[in-house]
């Protein structure tokens, strides 16, 4: 049984705006409606796959029943994307103020970071989306919302709180959650997750963080910005394993900038809570060292919320570390029942989940045969600064035999770029070599999550680089580094011989 | 380009005998070690006796050194390395026929718990290979030299250093076992896979080879086509044994290039890096270039007006994303000759103009930092010499001048052998 969900009422300061979220994500008193004879679709789990499923069947007219045992809006609304980016810009904030001299201005000598306040305002932004995943607004669109937790009785049925729903399609959307490593001591000694660390009211004055994935990297980069003391163990020799060496690289390096102790290579293998402070023993090859923290944050990976459901009765079958296994359609092993979302997919993003809803709908509603593998899916790391990537990487490339190019734009040839002083970074293009085709790209920048969304529309769109290279980029921007990529390709197709001719033609 | 003035032969001469010179002052008679640097208690570099172990076939030809002394340094250093203790022990010198980083420079024990270290070895067995090439009369000292090459390289088990896996590791611990390095993208290791792949005795398989160029990256950066890697050096070590011309590896052959013609690519991109100077950096521009790995200032002034500004000591700097704190190694320049002479001899004359403090007793020190001025006004100057740096700078001026080197290591059957099962075709193969 996975560990139980924080109990609704005990999370954060009872603040107007954790009253507001409650109130919208999982009112008290919350009466479970009488269930339909039979519903065209029952969505199991609330999180971001969940409620665009519900919402997109109950608007084209499907009897939908939605079950959440905990929160509607899942991890992205509550524990995830939303109050992450909202400290995150915060984090920028300081940042900025204490690089002042280095823009040409002045701040206050003492920078003092109020992380009630900021906390306050997370919490805030946090309730104001929330409205748009409340119960009210999908009893409104005709959705039956069930609070409790499922638990499959047959290959067509399941209760929930004690009611019997049947259906004529399923969708499991019951997301993932933390894997806590298994360090000895770790659990005794308290450790922070994602899902608890956004009720912090205190900052921690030292704070280790374990795991150098997106999670990680975010969070120590935010909270050192608040002024934490901060350690990073990563286990591997970089940072972000799946991106290329070189973001990995500048990541690195604007971290070591910000005063974050960066341990690579690093394990943690014990911890113990000694004069109310806890001592974390951390391996590296042959060093040994042990270093003294207030507080522990683990961004170790993500376990499929799998358990309690009863998947066997329904004949869905899973893995408890891989999920509930599907096919390209994101049907599972009952072809009455889909999956999507954290689940079962290996890219755990918000925007994943929210396609892979929507494909679910088309299939599972409208006999369609929309395939999983068919969305071009970027991602964004929303360090300072950001890491993005869509497509292929040069190695996958390299792994498949298609020989490819990458056009490199370093920031610091992008006048935008070297006007806001925010030159670390690039634009990378991978294209087959030989076309323009664009196989993929990597972006570090300030805003590489706004920019790769270029990349991604001309990869689904089937726009080359000379296509590219046609598309006026307002000047000055950051984003014209991607021209600047597009017009270096067609300057390589500018060939000796071409040359030659043009040469003759212009001294005629 | 050149309204600046290039180099002449004699100045070559000279900055190429004042590096040899480091090795005879480096050096321990009594089992050839030669120290990292010239600073105190600096202990013996492995890597580093490679590069002497091929200097010396160069200083007897230019008449810096007679035959015989030649031969006799050669002799102490492979029969040192015959001897040593072997048990990889943490107090011994090896381990399955490859050598600590660094070892004492009298009892030739390792010191610094430093790493067994598979590139420095290959380095070593490098130096060893084309000294075998070079001596080779019929004297009982060259015939015995001769011998203690084969034994050497037929001692090293390149294949444990794969480890099961299928590429080779970089370093080992006693302490620790194999080290978690990254070895992903192009790198200093081809001579190190060349090496192991033509092992008469202990090969590794070729798919070692490409499970690394796998992770290989070609990038068109700053109008040049090239595979990548930030600092020059890596551009540079190989190139120092092996003649690349018009040899290609599959990867070469599909993108129509061979590393000779990318080393000439990447030192232009260090020139356009510098060009640029994106940190403002004091004396960059296209005649003043290098970031390599080097020394650096790292124990200077607390002071700095912008704590943004980071200094690193020893690191590998790299272009085009650093680090880069306006520290650049002058020998770099003169390591990339034989691949971009002209540009190499302009920027070495004018760096050398500009920071005449770069050289100490004419000899190149290992970094020089304009930016950061020292107590009598000149440019921040790294203190004594690493003998890599006077390693690289012999032999490059060498292959530069003569080819020397290159023709020893071409006629070398285990390079043949190495190389070819690396996939290398064409050119002199």
């Amino acid at each position: 049984m996975p560990p139980p969900p924080s109990d609704p009422e005990s999370t954060a300061p009872p603040d107007a705006h954790e009253r507001e979220r409650l109130g919208n994500v999982h009112p008290s008193g919350w009466r479970n409606p009488q269930p339909a004879d039979r519903y065209r679709l029952v969505v199991v789990g609330a999180g971001t796959a969940g409620l665009v499923a519900a919402h997109a069947a109950a608007a084209l007219g499907a009897k939908v029943a939605l079950i959440e045992r905990h929160l509607l809006g899942g991890d992205c609304l509550n524990v995830g994307c939303v109050p992450s980016k909202a400290i995150i810009r915060t984090s920028r904030l300081y940042a900025e103020m204490r690089d002042a001299e280095q823009y040409g201005a002045r701040v206050p000598a003492d920078i003092r970071v109020e992380f009630p306040a900021l906390m306050q305002r997370m919490r805030g932004i946090r309730a104001r989306i929330s409205r748009a995943d409340s119960v009210r607004r999908l009893t409104a669109a005709g959705v039956d919302v069930f609070f409790g937790q499922a638990c499959f009785t047959g290959p067509d049925a399941l209760t929930v709180d004690g009611a019997h729903l049947r259906f004529k399609k399923a969708l499991i959307a019951t997301g993932a959650r933390p894997d806590t490593p298994s360090i000895p001591g770790l659990v005794e000694a308290g450790c922070l997750t994602n899902e608890n660390v956004f009720d912090l009211t205190e900052l921690p004055r030292r704070l280790l963080v374990i795991g150098g994935g997106p999670l990680g990297c975010e969070l120590a980069q935010a909270f050192r910005r608040f002024g934490a003391q901060t350690i990073i163990a990563q286990r591997w020799p970089l940072f972000l394993p799946r991106e290329e060496r070189d973001a990995a690289q500048l990541l690195s390096d604007a971290f070591a900038r910000d005063g974050i102790e960066v341990r690579l290579n690093t394990r943690a293998v014990n911890v113990r809570v000694e004069g109310g402070q806890k001592l974390v023993d951390l391996v590296s090859d042959d060093y040994k060292s042990t270093v003294a923290v207030d507080a522990i944050l683990t961004g170790t990976g993500r376990v499929p919320n799998v358990e309690g459901l009863n998947l066997e009765a329904a004949g869905v079958e899973y893995d408890t570390r891989a999920g509930i296994r599907v096919d390209d359609f994101l049907r599972t092993s009952n072809r009455r029942i889909y999956a999507a979302g954290d689940v079962c997919l290996e890219h755990k993003f918000t925007h994943t989940a929210d396609a892979s809803a929507r494909i679910v709908v088309q299939n599972a509603l409208f006999l369609g045969r929309r395939r999983l593998s068919a969305l071009t899916i970027p991602w964004c790391t929303y360090t300072d600064p950001e890491i993005a990537h869509v497509g292929l990487y040069v190695r996958q490339a390299r792994e498949r035999d298609i020989p490819v190019k990458t056009f490199t734009i370093p920031m610091h040839d992008v006048d935008r770029a070297i006007a806001d002083d925010e030159e670390a970074g690039f634009v990378k293009i991978h294209v087959k070599e030989g076309t323009d085709r664009i196989l993929g790209a990597t972006i570090v920048a300030r805003h590489a999550g706004e920019m790769i969304n270029e990349l991604t529309l001309a990869m689904v769109a089937g726009i080359g680089l000379r296509t590219l290279a046609r598309v006026i980029h307002a000047y000055p921007t950051q984003a014209e580094a991607i021209k600047k990529a597009a017009d270096a390709y067609n300057r390589t197709r500018l060939t000796p011989t071409i040359q030659a001719l043009l040469r003759r033609w212009l001294t005629w | 380009m050149s309204s600046e003035p290039s180099m002449d032969d004699q100045t070559l001469d000279q900055l190429q005998r004042a590096a040899f010179g480091y090795f005879v002052q480096a050096v321990n008679p009594a089992n050839g070690l030669i120290a990292d640097t010239s600073r105190e208690n600096s202990p013996a570099s492995i890597g580093v006796v490679g590069f002497a172990l091929s200097a010396y076939p160069v200083a007897v030809e230019r008449g810096w050194m007679t035959r015989e002394d030649a031969v006799e340094r050669i002799l102490a250093t492979l029969r040192f390395f015959r001897d040593s203790d072997q048990s990889g022990s943490p107090e011994a010198t090896g381990f399955k026929g490859f050598y600590y980083h660094f070892l004492d420079m009298h009892t030739g024990a390792r010191v610094w718990r430093s790493e067994l270290s598979m590139i420095d070895s290959a380095l070593l067995i490098a130096g060893a290979l084309a000294a075998g090439r070079y001596f080779t009369a019929i004297t009982a000292g060259e015939l015995q030299l001769r011998e203690l090459v084969e034994v050497l390289y037929r001692r090293v088990d390149w294949r444990w250093a794969q480890h099961g896996g299928t590429t080779i590791n970089h370093g080992w611990k006693p302490e620790s076992g194999f080290l978690h390095y990254c070895w992903d993208g192009y790198s200093e290791a081809i001579v190190l896979y060349v090496l192991a792949l033509g092992s008469p005795t202990h090969p590794i398989e070729s798919d070692c080879y490409q499970a690394w160029t796998a992770t290989y990256q070609w990038e068109h950066l700053y109008g040049y086509d090239v595979l990548y890697a930030g600092p020059l050096f890596v551009h540079q070590f190989s190139h120092a044994w092996i003649d690349f011309r018009g040899i290609r590896d599959r990867f070469m052959r599909e993108k129509r290039c061979d590393y000779f013609e990318n080393s000439r690519r990447a030192t232009e991109v260090q020139r356009e890096y510098a060009r640029r100077n994106p940190h403002g950096f004091a004396g960059y521009d296209e005649h003043c270039w290098g970031l390599t790995a080097c020394d650096g200032p790292s124990n200077q002034l607390a002071e700095l007006a912008n704590e943004r500004r980071r200094l690193f000591g020893y690191a590998a700097r790299g272009v085009p994303y650093g680090p880069d704190d306006g520290t650049l190694g002058g020998w770099a320049a003169l390591a990339s000759l034989p691949f971009a002479p002209e540009i190499a001899l302009c920027a070495a004359r004018t760096m050398l103009q500009r920071y005449p403090e770069m050289l100490s007793a004419q000899r190149y020190t290992s970094s020089v930092n304009p930016t950061l001025a020292s107590a009598d006004g000149g440019a921040w100057v790294s203190a004594g010499h690493f003998g890599l740096d006077q390693g690289v700078v012999v032999m490059m001026v060498e292959n530069y001048r003569t080819q020397l080197i290159w023709r020893l290591m071409r006629d070398c059957p285990y390079v043949r052998t190495g190389l070819r099962r690396a996939g290398f075709r064409g050119g002199w193969l």
